[in-house]
């Protein structure tokens, strides 16, 4: 089914539309979560709690105002944030903001279950450290443009184009 | 070529990472709408994100599109236990919108055969609840009946009639709870035994001298009866109470060879 009539009819809360959208998308909502809550059995809590959300909001979506999986990875970093700032999350000795998603690439076991992993490493490895930090920022924290010039202390135009390089470097090292 | 500009720009890029304005995800919107290139280029970023974020997820982490549906349901139990009693009207749309999507959900999980187990457990929390719903609501009508006996039994115009098991049945006893004033009877029968098929109960109030029996009624529901205290109403002025057990719809006179209890105001 195009992409397009499953979010169309997860919508309408069909939830065979919600279950195949799970299906594509849970694993980077886990991914987003985890880099940010660094906590397995946190990481899959919330990442649940992102669906529901996402089905309790369904109607809200909106294709005009952006993806789904743009939509979907935002509710994932909220939900992500929300609970590393609440009451009851044990801040762990790791300092999260010294730490960047190739870390927990570079920290998987080698014997990887998931065929292409090691290649995924392998090549995030080789991304230039500014590409890193341009997509950690972007992509897994959910920075806005002027957020992330201010944080790199880069020029706004340069933000825009340097992702635009790394993302290409990205999907060089993807093909 | 002006979808090349707007590809080469890094607009797109942006446009995945949901870093731009409302006002600039409408334009792109609208430019996916209009150059074929410009959708598939952000189809193309989009994948090469969901890959590098995919592989950042805990490798053995738990991923079950199941325990989010339980996880929705459990949900569903837990704030229809909490809606408290407000009327808000803001409230009740949030909890009418949950309770409709949820119709809507649960019909459709039931069309999912393959969630058959989950299913399982949706009828056995179900049936759970309707059992304590059940459970309770009989408690409360228990309760508020027990504090009502109760009044009456502790009101100051009450007289206490104890009646004894007779020959018949000497371990048979009752007692009577008489209001003078508004002329009723509590009868408290939980000291006889069910009577047998074909035969019922019957009370009297007895005049002693000379002795003159007047029906105050048979005992119809007595094995249905719960708590077995039956109001009955007495205009007499008894000076004593007899119960016995007669054929079906009473006796005229009472059966004497059947009297069970017997007591004297």
């Amino acid at each position: 089914m195009q992409l397009e009539s499953l979010v169309k009819k997860f919508k309408t809360k069909d939830v065979k539309a919600f279950e195949k959208l799970y299906d594509l998308y849970s694993e980077s909502v886990q991914g987003i979560v985890f880099n940010i809550v660094r906590e397995q059995s946190i990481a899959e809590e919330v990442t649940q709690d992102v669906f529901i959300k996402a089905w309790n909001n369904a109607e809200s979506y909106s294709e005009k105002k952006g993806r789904f999986f743009t939509w979907i990875i935002n509710i994932a970093r909220n939900a992500a944030i929300d609970k590393v700032r609440s009451k009851n999350f044990k801040n762990n000795t790791k300092n999260l903001d010294a730490e960047f998603f190739v870390d927990i690439l570079e920290n998987h076991d080698s014997l990887d279950s998931k065929t292409d992993a090691i290649g995924v490493k392998n090549f995030v490895s080789k991304l230039k450290e500014t590409c890193i930090k341009v997509i950690e920022l972007l992509y897994f924290k959910g920075f806005t443009q002027k957020e992330v010039s201010e944080s790199l202390d880069i020029p706004l135009g340069t933000v825009k184009t340097r992702n635009r390089n790394c993302i290409n470097e990205l999907r060089i090292m993807l093909k | 070529m002006e979808a090349d500009k707007h590809i080469e720009s890094g607009i797109l890029e942006l446009y995945i990472a949901g870093a731009l304005s409302d006002k600039e995800n409408e334009q792109v919107y609208s430019l996916m709408m209009e150059h074929p290139e410009i959708l598939e280029e952000v189809k193309e970023i989009e994948k090469s994100i969901s890959i590098l974020t995919s592989h950042v997820a805990p490798k053995d982490a738990k991923n079950s599109f199941k325990d989010v549906l339980i996880k929705m349901l459990q949900e569903k139990e837990d704030s229809a236990k909490t809606i408290p009693l407000r009327t808000s009207k803001n409230n009740w749309v949030t909890y009418t919108g949950w309770a409709a999507a949820l119709v809507v959900g649960s019909t459709l999980i039931l069309s999912l055969n393959k969630s058959a187990n989950l299913q399982g457990q949706i009828d056995t929390i179900n049936e759970a609840k309707e059992q304590y719903e059940i459970q309770l609501d009989k408690t409360n009508t228990d309760l508020a009946e027990n504090k009502k006996l109760l009044a009456v039994i502790r009101s100051k115009d009450i007289v206490t009639v104890p009646l004894q098991g007779q020959k018949v049945y000497p371990e048979a006893y009752a007692k009577v709870y008489w209001n003078k004033n508004s002329k009723n009877i509590y009868l408290d029968v939980q000291g006889l035994p069910d009577p047998p098929k074909g035969k019922v109960y019957q009370v009297w109030s007895l005049k002693l001298d000379p002795l003159s029996p007047t029906s105050l009624g048979t005992i119809d529901n007595f094995t249905a009866s719960d708590n077995k205290i039956f109001t009955i109403n007495n205009p007499n002025d008894s000076q004593a109470f007899g119960i016995t057990l007669e054929p079906a719809g009473g006796s005229e006179t009472p059966t004497l060879e059947q009297l069970y209890t017997l007591g004297a105001v």
